[in-house]
């Protein structure tokens, strides 16, 4: 549903001007029922062209082993039997959301309808179809992940695909369009400045950097979320949580509590992935120490405490 | 003549999964079986976890109704603490809590409920044309201006949430973003930008005189505007005697204040209110795939049936209160409120009370918004915080787009021992009962006209949507 928040233009007119058109959507399409099931069987037997097969949600393949948990309503055949046929026919076929792409919430805790993605089980590849599944475009499945997705992501993913210019060299290693998987969380964060100083959030509310003690991953979260907002302008960090890299594999069991950063002798784990970890801990502890009043003090309060000052003038 | 039975979906234009069963004869529904063909477990993924991390899972359970259930989850932790929000925290959590119910309503009317009147077998009707130009699916021009308007008001979210679905701004202590007076100036800014929306395609009139109709006289007669024009076709096909509910209707009270909720807490049973008692509440798994025996949510297991029992037909179990089934949502907020038009819509209680209610409900919500976008106080608090117990257990009821959601959790050293959610739907599109009672759908499915060679009749389809069900929160 969030991609009803497509803006510049809205998602009908987006579709109109590409020339998209939505052979079915749940939400969105007239056809309901009996029509639904005869659409689906002339996509099966070719007589119906499939461009871009679209799955949100992910596949139980429980219980043990039937899929029964998720039947197709009105078919009497699960889910998993229906991705499979309709992958099968595609020739694109996409993973919209963290669910669909890895397993996502879904799995979490212990995987209670023992679901599983579309084409990944958590980080490891292979979920409802296999490791060396290609579609009728020779692409895997594109994996546009994100709980929830950026409508932009899932926009421009449909729009690429469709003007042929999303190929292999533009998803990552986990299928992810590089367009927004090139980028971290962290970039344009607006907490940057209390992160160049390991100016540290206490407690949720908090202006400070929130990886310290809050959770927050955006460091190693991949995502252009602080780049171009969300809904207007927002992002989880500008609204004052942790990014808890919810467009990553397995995100939904961080082995400890969303909101507070785990600590081997006072130090967090999980320091950005490409930095040397000695490196790390020495720049914070000399930035720490070169922090300004300013910045330290707004990082444990709710609001702007000091503002930036005007620098004095010269007598 | 013989009876004969149609299986409808995937039903479409709701939110989730939907499978209705029918029993058909003499061109008649004469009994339903709606079932709920996803199971996921939410419930079970939550045991054993730290109470806080349920501030992140439960609003992913559905990706319409996500802050609602933030909203529960949040009050049921901070019930389980014995501590309130900080009040401005409080009054950012039902700003956002709106705003979502609110677009909620919109999609329904624009997007899911009213492309139905297009469909070729109303050729024959004067309006149809019309129902073609504005709401045909993925077309129609009222489509286009209402999602327009939603994404707009959704800014509102961006800014105070972060984004929309799935915040985790909202908290038992209050909301972690302290907005600014240049924010609350947006906000209000982006509520008359919604405002216009309303005044000039919704109603076509002053949101006020929404809001004020007082009987369902003067609603039948509201020519303007994309209301006035579905209450031209609910007249001609006579959308007030289809679908007729069980006249119980059921509300956990909305966006509560420090003068109480806006929309009235309580229970409204044979055309009296009643206070709610909310231990008479409890789920019955007779017809659900679901093991044990009926029970309140505060000791409910869920425990999937395996063997999905030939007995039962659905993931869905069946809450009931007293015993007895209830209908839930905005025309149950309404009416249990007392609202005039409501209490008027009740006696019908059909497709177009339903509608009706759920737009009456959009014009007193525009105007509660307004109003607590202008109490923004950017001085003061906006979050007080809190240490959870180690254990302790809490009751989150709040009233989602689609009606009354509950979440009750147990905390057991620390950790959650317990957590269950009874979600709207759950109520609405519940399935039989121990006593065989059916679940409100079901009995208001029972008469709903069958026409010749139809497969998914269209009244069928009329009275499904006038619920909004939200299929991923029903079984969840």
């Amino acid at each position: 549903m969030s991609l009803l928040c497509a803006e510049d233009p809205n998602l009908l007119d987006t579709f109109d001007a590409n020339g998209l058109t939505f052979l079915w959507h749940p939400a969105l399409s007239i056809e309901t029922g009996a029509e639904v099931r005869r659409l689906l069987e002339r996509c099966l037997s070719g007589e119906q062209r499939l461009d871009i097969l679209c799955v949100e949600g992910s596949i139980p393949r429980g219980p043990r082993g039937t899929g029964r948990y998720h039947m197709l309503a009105g078919t009497g055949r699960p889910m998993l039997d229906w991705v499979r046929e309709l992958a099968a026919v595609a020739h694109h076929v996409v993973a919209v959301g963290t669910c669909a792409t890895y397993g996502g919430v879904t799995t979490a805790g212990e995987n209670p309808s023992d679901s599983v993605g579309l084409q990944y089980d958590g980080s490891h590849a292979g979920g409802v179809l296999p490791e060396a599944f290609r579609s009728g475009s020779g692409l895997p499945v594109i994996n546009v992940a994100g709980c929830p997705t950026h409508p932009g992501w899932v926009v421009e993913t449909l729009l690429m695909l469709e003007n042929g210019v999303l190929d292999q060299d533009q998803i990552d290693p986990l299928a992810r369009p590089r367009f927004y998987a090139d980028h971290l969380v962290h970039h344009a964060c607006p907490k940057n400045e209390y992160y160049e100083y390991k100016a540290s959030a206490e407690r949720l509310s908090d202006l400070g950097c929130m990886m310290e003690n809050l959770g927050c991953v955006g460091t190693q979260a991949v995502g252009d979320c602080n780049i171009r907002p969300w809904n207007g302008e927002g992002s989880c960090t500008r609204a004052g949580y942790p990014c808890i890299n919810c467009t990553a594999p397995e995100f939904e069991e961080p082995h400890h509590a969303f909101t507070e950063t785990p600590k081997f002798a006072g130090i967090p784990v999980g320091l950005p992935t490409d930095m040397p970890k000695a490196w790390f801990m020495a720049l914070a502890s000399l930035s720490k120490a070169a922090t300004p009043k300013r910045i330290g003090t707004n990082a444990t309060s709710d609001r702007i405490r000091i503002p930036p000052q005007p620098k004095a003038k010269k007598p | 003549m013989n009876g004969t039975r149609l299986l409808v979906g995937p039903f479409n234009r709701v939110e989730g999964d939907l499978e209705i069963r029918l029993d058909v004869e003499d061109g008649q529904v004469s009994a339903a079986y709606v079932n709920s063909p996803l199971y996921r477990g939410f419930e079970r993924m939550l045991l054993d976890k730290d109470p806080r991390d349920a501030l992140t899972l439960t609003p992913r359970i559905c990706g319409i109704c996500s802050i609602s259930q933030s909203v529960a989850a949040a009050a049921a932790l901070g019930d389980a603490a014995g501590l309130p929000a900080a009040p401005q925290g409080a009054l950012v959590t039902q700003l956002l809590h709106a705003v979502e119910n609110v677009s909620d309503h919109i999609t329904h009317f624009n997007l899911f409920f009213m492309p139905d009147f297009t469909r070729p077998v109303y050729a024959p009707h004067a309006w149809r044309d019309e129902a073609v130009e504005r709401f045909a699916a993925l077309k129609g021009s009222a489509q286009h201006a209402a999602i327009d308007a939603r994404a707009k008001l959704m800014h509102i979210t961006g800014l105070l949430a972060g984004k929309w679905p799935h915040t985790l701004a909202i908290q038992p202590g209050g909301a972690t973003k302290a907005p600014t007076q240049r924010d609350r100036t947006r906000i209000l800014l982006s509520l008359r930008a919604f405002r216009k929306y309303l005044e000039t395609h919704l109603f076509g009139a002053p949101v006020e005189s929404v809001a004020d109709l007082g009987n369902a006289d003067a609603l039948m007669a509201w020519e303007r505007g994309d209301l006035g024009f579905f209450l031209r076709i609910a007249t001609d096909l006579g959308l007030d005697g289809l679908g007729r509910g069980c006249g119980r209707y059921l509300s956990f009270g909305a966006y509560p204040g420090a003068d109480g909720p806006l929309f009235a807490r309580g229970v409204w049973v044979d055309g009296a209110a009643e206070p709610l008692d909310t231990s008479a509440i409890a789920e019955d798994l007779s017809h659900a795939w679901m093991l044990g025996p009926t029970a309140h949510p505060t000791a409910g297991e869920t425990l999937p049936d395996e063997e999905m029992r030939e007995s039962a037909y659905s993931w869905c179990k069946a809450p009931r209160l007293g015993g007895e089934i209830a209908e839930t949502g905005a025309l149950a907020r309404q009416v249990v409120d007392g609202h005039p038009l409501a209490l008027e819509l009740a006696q019908s209680g059909g497709v177009l009370a339903r509608v009706a209610g759920r737009l009456l409900e959009v014009a007193r919500t525009q105007i509660a918004m307004e109003r607590w976008a202008s109490a923004l106080r950017p001085e003061e608090p906006f979050m007080h915080h809190v240490d959870l117990p180690k254990s302790a257990s809490g009751a989150g009821l709040v009233e989602a787009a689609r009606g009354a959601l509950g979440h009750w959790l147990r905390i057991e050293d620390g950790r959650i021992g317990a957590y269950q959610i009874i979600a709207p739907t759950t109520w609405n599109f519940s399935p039989r009962d121990a006593s065989d009672q059916a679940g409100p759908v079901e009995q208001a499915l029972v008469g709903a006209e069958v026409r010749p060679g139809e497969d998914s009749p269209v009244a069928v389809q009329h009275i499904v949507r006038s619920f909004d069900p939200c299929m991923v929160c029903t079984v969840h």
